[in-house]
C-alpha cells in the first residue's frame, strides 16, 4: 500500500490528510513506529487516530493523559478487592500459603489498562495516546519501555510481550516540552491550521449539505478571522460547528443577516476576550471580505 | 547566500549519501543518531525513492522531532539534495574543506564533536536571508567575513571559566527560586510519613487490618525560570555577565528557558543546552544576529507574551528580565505586554544594571510603564550582585 492509497482510504472515512501527514502515517504503519503529532488545538490530531482505526477496521484504544496519570491507570493494576475476597474465601476453605499467593497474582486478577490492553489484542489495534504533554515526565519514562519494546513488565508475573503490534499515535500541543528520548522513538509530523483549499475540502467532506457558495464564504471568513489577534484561534472543529450553525439557522449568505451572523460567532470564539475583540463591525468587515 | 549540494559524487551508494545527509542535518543542529540513519534507509524502501517530494516527506517524518525542525527541514533538504534549487552544469570540484571556525566548531578543539568533522561542514545560519547576498560561487556555506566583523561574537565576551563561575551562582539562585514545597500534604505512594486518614479508610476494606499503607508528603511546587536577556547596544557592557549567567542557569536547571532580545526575540534554550559550552555560545551568537543594536523591549516582550509564554509560562513560572529598560518603542506597549504576561499568573522579576547607580530612578518611559507589573525590581550588573539576590528570591 502506498501512501497515496492510504491518503485516499482515510479520505473515504472523511479525513482530508495533507501529503506530509499521509506519508508519516504510511511510514508509521510500514515501519511499526509510533507517530507523534503536534500542533495547535483543533487541527484534527485526535481525529487522525479515530479515522485510521475506522479505515482499517481496527479497534481504537484511547489513553487520555492528564497531570498525575500513573502506571496503575495507564498500564495495569491488580484487582485488590478481588484478591482480598479470594484470600478470605481461601482462608475459610483452609487453603493458605503459596497456593493462594500464586492464585491471586495470576492474570485473572490483573486489570488491563489501555497500554497493556493495546499490546494484548489479537488484531493489531490503533492506540491513541492523547495529549501526552499533559502527563508527567515519569509517565513518559514508562511509556518509553512500552513504545520501544512493546512489552510490559509485571514484577509478579514477568514480562508480557505484545501479541500484535499496535499502531501508536501520540498527540501533543505544547503544554510542556517532550523529552528527546520520546521524540526519537517516534516519527513526527507538525499539523498546522489548514490552508484555504484543504479546509474547504474538509468542510465538503464533513458537511456535504453546505452549498458551494456558502462553503467558500465560511472558509474565507474563518481564514481571515484566524489572522486577527485572538487568544484562542478557532480550529477546524470550530469551523465545522460554525458551518452547522449557519445551515441550521438557514443562512445562505454571510452578508444577509449581520446580527444573526455575529450571534453564531459563539461557535468560533471561545473566550470572553475574543468575543469582546471581534465586534459586530469586525464581523461585518470579515464577512464583506469573504463574500 | 549560496547553499550547495553537500554530497560528493564519489559516494559509493545511496546508503553513504543518506549518511552524508544525516551528517548535514546533524551539523545543522538536528539530534540524530545511527538509529535514525538506519530508520531513514528503511523508510526509503517503503516509498518511491526516485521522487524527490516523496523522499522529502518520508525523511521529514523520520528526521524531525519538533515544530522548529519540521519548519527548517525543507530548506535543509533542498540545500543538500537539490542544490538549493540551483541547477549546476558540472560537478563541483572536490576541495579540501576547512572546518569553518565561526560556525559550529568550537575554538577549543577538544570540545569538537566527533561527528561534526570538517567534511560535513554546516550551512548558513537560519534567518540570515536578510541582506548579505554573498555569491562568490565557491559554495561557501557560511556567513561572509564582512558580516562576521559586523557581528560581535559572543564567544569573545564569555569565556569557559566565567561560565563555570556563573553556573555556581545561577545554580544557587535557581535553587532559591525553584525549591519549594507545598504547604499541604498529599497522599502519595512514596512519602516520608503515613497518611493516617487514608490508611484507616483503606483498612476498612480489609476488615480493619491496615494492609495498604498510604504515605503522604508535601509535593514539590517547583518554579520554572524563563529568562529574557536584553542584548541591545545600551546593554553590551553587561552582556558578558548576563550571558554567562544564562549559560550557567541553563546548565544547572534542565527546565529553565532562555531568550535573547534586541529588536527581535530569539529562543536560545536549545543552544545553551549544548554540551559543549563554547559551541553553545557560538550557536547563540549566530541566532542573536543584530546583537548590540537597538532595542524594542515592548515589542519583544509582547511577542513573548503572545507566543512562547502560552507554551512555557504558567502560574509556576518566574519570568526573569535582564534589561536596562531603555526602549525605543512607545512605553504603553511594554506595559501592556507585561500586564498580559502577569495575567498568566507568573512572577515577573526585572534585574536592571542601572538600578545600582546612585540617584537612579526608573523614570525612563518603558521602565516606568513596567514598574506596576513587577514582583521584584532589583539591581544587577555583576555576578556578585546576582549572587546577593538569593535571599530576595527566597522570599518571593
Amino acid at each position: 500500500m502506498t501512501w497515496r492509497v492510504l491518503q485516499d482510504s482515510i479520505a473515504e472515512a472523511g479525513y482530508v490528510a495533507s501529503d506530509d501527514l499521509a506519508m508519516a502515517l504510511h511510514l508509521s504503519l510500514a515501519l511499526g513506529r509510533p507517530l507523534l503529532l503536534e500542533g495547535p488545538a483543533g487541527v484534527g490530531k485526535t481525529e487522525v487516530a479515530k479515522v485510521l482505526a475506522a479505515a482499517r477496521g481496527a479497534r481504537l484504544i484511547r489513553l487520555q493523559c492528564y497531570e498525575g496519570l500513573d502506571a496503575a491507570q495507564a498500564i495495569y493494576e491488580w484487582n485488590y478487592q478481588r484478591q482480598l475476597l479470594t484470600i478470605r474465601a481461601a482462608a475459610e476453605d483452609g487453603v493458605t500459603g503459596r497456593a493462594v499467593e500464586e492464585r491471586i497474582f495470576s492474570e485473572e486478577f490483573l486489570l488491563e489498562r489501555p497500554l497493556l490492553a493495546a499490546i494484548r489484542q489479537a488484531a493489531s489495534p490503533v492506540l491513541l495516546i492523547d495529549e501526552i504533554d499533559r502527563a508527567d515526565e515519569e509517565f513518559e519514562a514508562y511509556l518509553l519501555e512500552v513504545l520501544s519494546d512493546f512489552q510490559v513488565t509485571v514484577p509478579e508475573l514477568g514480562t508480557l510481550s505484545a501479541v500484535t503490534r499496535p499502531i501508536v499515535i501520540l498527540t501533543a500541543n505544547g503544554t510542556r516540552d517532550l523529552s528527546d528520548a520520546l521524540r526519537r522513538r517516534c516519527l513526527y509530523t507538525y499539523l498546522d491550521y489548514p490552508t484555504r483549499e484543504a479546509e474547504l475540502a474538509i468542510l465538503n467532506a464533513r458537511c456535504p449539505g453546505v452549498e458551494a457558495r456558502l462553503a467558500g464564504q465560511i472558509i474565507g471568513f474563518v481564514q481571515d478571522l484566524r489572522r486577527e489577534t485572538l487568544e484562542k484561534v478557532p480550529g477546524i472543529a470550530e469551523t465545522l460547528d460554525f458551518a452547522a450553525a449557519l445551515t441550521g439557522l438557514g443562512i445562505a449568505d454571510l452578508n444577509s443577516d449581520p446580527v444573526l451572523l455575529h450571534a453564531t460567532l459563539k461557535t468560533l470564539l471561545k473566550t470572553q476576550g475574543d468575543q469582546a475583540a471581534i465586534t459586530p463591525e469586525v464581523t461585518a468587515r470579515l464577512a464583506g471580505k469573504a463574500a | 547566500m549560496s547553499r550547495v549540494t553537500r554530497f560528493a559524487a564519489r559516494d559509493p551508494g545511496p546508503a553513504a549519501r543518506i549518511a552524508g545527509f544525516m551528517a548535514h542535518l546533524r551539523t545543522n543542529g538536528l539530534r540524530l543518531g545511527v538509529a535514525e540513519t538506519e530508520l531513514a534507509l528503511e523508510a526509503l524502501t517503503h516509498v518511491e525513492a526516485a521522487k524527490p517530494d516523496h523522499v522529502k516527506r518520508a525523511l521529514k517524518a523520520v528526521c524531525t522531532g519538533c515544530q522548529d525542525e519540521a519548519e527548517r527541514f525543507d530548506a535543509l533538504f533542498d540545500a543538500f539534495w537539490l542544490d538549493a534549487g540551483r541547477v549546476r552544469t558540472k560537478a563541483m570540484p572536490t576541495r579540501p574543506q576547512q572546518p569553518h571556525r565561526d560556525v559550529h566548531s568550537s575554538r577549543n578543539v577538544a570540545g569538537q564533536l566527533p561527528d561534526a568533522d570538517g567534511e560535513g561542514a554546516p550551512s548558513a545560519p537560519e534567518g540570515s536571508d536578510a541582506g548579505e547576498a554573498e555569491s562568490d560561487g565557491l559554495g561557501k556555506l557560511i556567513a561572509s567575513e564582512v558580516r562576521n566583523l559586523a557581528r560581535k561574537d559572543l564567544r569573545d565576551l564569555v569565556g569557559a571559566e566565567e561560565i563555570a563561575e556563573a553556573e555556581a551562582v545561577a545554580c544557587r539562585l535557581g535553587q532559591a527560586l525553584r525549591q519549594r514545597r507545598a504547604r499541604r500534604v498529599a497522599a502519595t505512594r512514596r512519602g516520608d510519613r503515613l497518611h493516617f486518614r487514608r490508611t484507616i479508610r483503606a483498612s476498612l476494606a480489609s476488615g480493619g487490618e491496615p494492609l495498604r499503607l498510604v504515605k503522604s508528603r508535601r509535593p514539590d511546587r517547583t518554579l520554572r525560570i524563563a529568562a529574557l536577556c536584553d542584548v541591545s547596544g545600551s546593554m553590551s557592557v553587561y552582556a558578558k555577565v548576563f550571558l554567562a549567567f544564562l549559560g550557567g542557569l541553563m546548565r544547572s536547571d534542565p527546565s529553565a528557558d532562555a531568550y535573547l532580545f534586541h529588536t527581535r526575540l530569539v529562543r536560545i534554550t536549545e543552544a545553551l543546552r549544548d554540551k559543549d559550552t563554547m559551541r553553545g555560545i557560538g550557536r547563540m551568537s549566530l541566532m542573536a544576529d543584530g546583537f548590540g543594536g537597538g532595542s524594542k523591549i515592548g515589542e519583544c516582550l509582547s511577542q513573548f507574551a503572545d507566543g512562547y509564554a502560552k507554551r512555557f509560562v504558567n502560574n509556576r513560572t518566574a519570568v526573569l528580565i535582564l534589561s536596562d529598560g531603555y526602549d525605543t518603542g512607545p512605553p504603553g506597549v511594554l506595559g501592556d505586554a507585561l500586564a498580559r504576561l502577569s495575567r498568566r499568573g507568573c512572577r515577573i522579576l526585572w534585574l536592571n544594571p542601572l538600578k545600582g547607580w546612585r540617584d537612579y530612578r526608573p523614570i525612563a518611559g518603558g521602565m516606568a510603564a513596567a514598574m506596576p507589573h513587577l514582583d521584584l525590581f532589583a539591581a544587577a550588573s555583576t555576578l556578585d550582585d546576582l549572587a546577593a539576590l538569593e535571599p530576595e528570591l527566597i522570599r518571593l
